[in-house]
């Protein structure tokens, strides 16, 4: 179904998966309805609960989540609009699981058709070296002559952190 | 965000936490490692795939060695958790694709 590609480049996480429907479907599920299926219960940033998902549809537009109290968090910008076949986004989201418009990861998601029926999706996460002020903390954890009960402590705080 | 649970459960272990403690005092290979410990080198093998799946530690090719080191960016376990992360948001959208698929075949 879905996996990760051996070996290349170590700040991106590439994964393909196949999906069975056409090219202009599996688009158009990704871009206008990605509040109907991305796990909003779980990966969410605000505070409210998210009822939906949106990505603008055009480049320099957001995509973010709106929470039910009508809150809106974003999560990046559209850097490439090209249905129904490639869409390039900021994920602006840092190891916190905070907004942070600095960070600019780069999501890629390629809709390739393999048939009528059949389309592969291709998707990269990548410059996850952005994610530099938590990679620092590690430095320093890491450096640092101490016992591994910091490294525990950092982990804690940060499991505590991602708690949705 | 990090796989703060994996790299828990990988240092929860006080044989592990030895040979990562080796580990910070610089690159060493499986051998180094298991010598002046009482553990088997198969034995040191398995904590490092441990720790290496947690990403706590890389690996590094030394001629015809294998050197092990902690992954001084952290970014395995960052990996780690992007890489389930993606495996499970991917699948929720495949189910959902799915299903607008074979409501638009079904009037054919």
């Amino acid at each position: 179904m879905s996996e990760q590609q051996a070996g290349g480049d170590p700040n991106s996480v590439r994964k393909t998966i196949s999906v069975y429907a056409a090219q202009d479907v599996a688009w158009r599920v990704f871009t206008e309805q990605i509040g109907s299926w991305w796990p909003l219960a779980h990966y969410k940033i605000g505070k409210a609960n998210a009822v939906d998902a949106v990505i603008e549809p055009r480049v320099g537009g957001r995509w973010y989540e709106r929470g039910e109290d009508g809150s809106t968090c974003n999560w990046g910008s559209v850097l490439a609009w090209e249905p129904p076949s490639r869409l390039l986004l900021s994920w602006d989201i840092n190891a916190d699981w905070q907004y942070d418009p600095a960070l600019k990861t780069e999501l890629e998601i390629r809709f390739i058709a393999q048939s009528e029926r059949i389309t592969c999706v291709e998707l990269e996460h990548r410059k996850l070296d952005r994610f530099g002020a938590r990679r620092d903390e590690m430095r320093e954890v890491f450096d640092k002559s101490g016992d591994w009960g910091q490294l525990l402590a950092l982990f804690a705080r940060l499991a505590e952190g991602a708690a949705p | 965000m990090l796989s703060a649970d994996r790299a828990l459960d990988a240092l929860g272990d006080p044989t592990r936490r030895s040979v990562f403690k080796r580990l910070r005092q610089g690159s060493r290979s499986v051998r180094e490692i298991a010598s002046g410990m009482n553990v088997t080198r198969p034995a040191v093998s398995q904590h490092l795939r441990v720790l290496k799946d947690a990403g706590l530690v890389i690996v590094r090719p030394d001629g015809t060695r294998r050197l092990y080191e902690v992954d001084p960016a952290g970014i395995g376990a960052l990996r780690n958790w992007l890489d389930d992360f993606w495996d499970e948001t991917l699948t929720a959208f495949k189910r959902a694709a799915e299903q607008e698929a074979a409501k638009t075949r079904k009037p054919r």
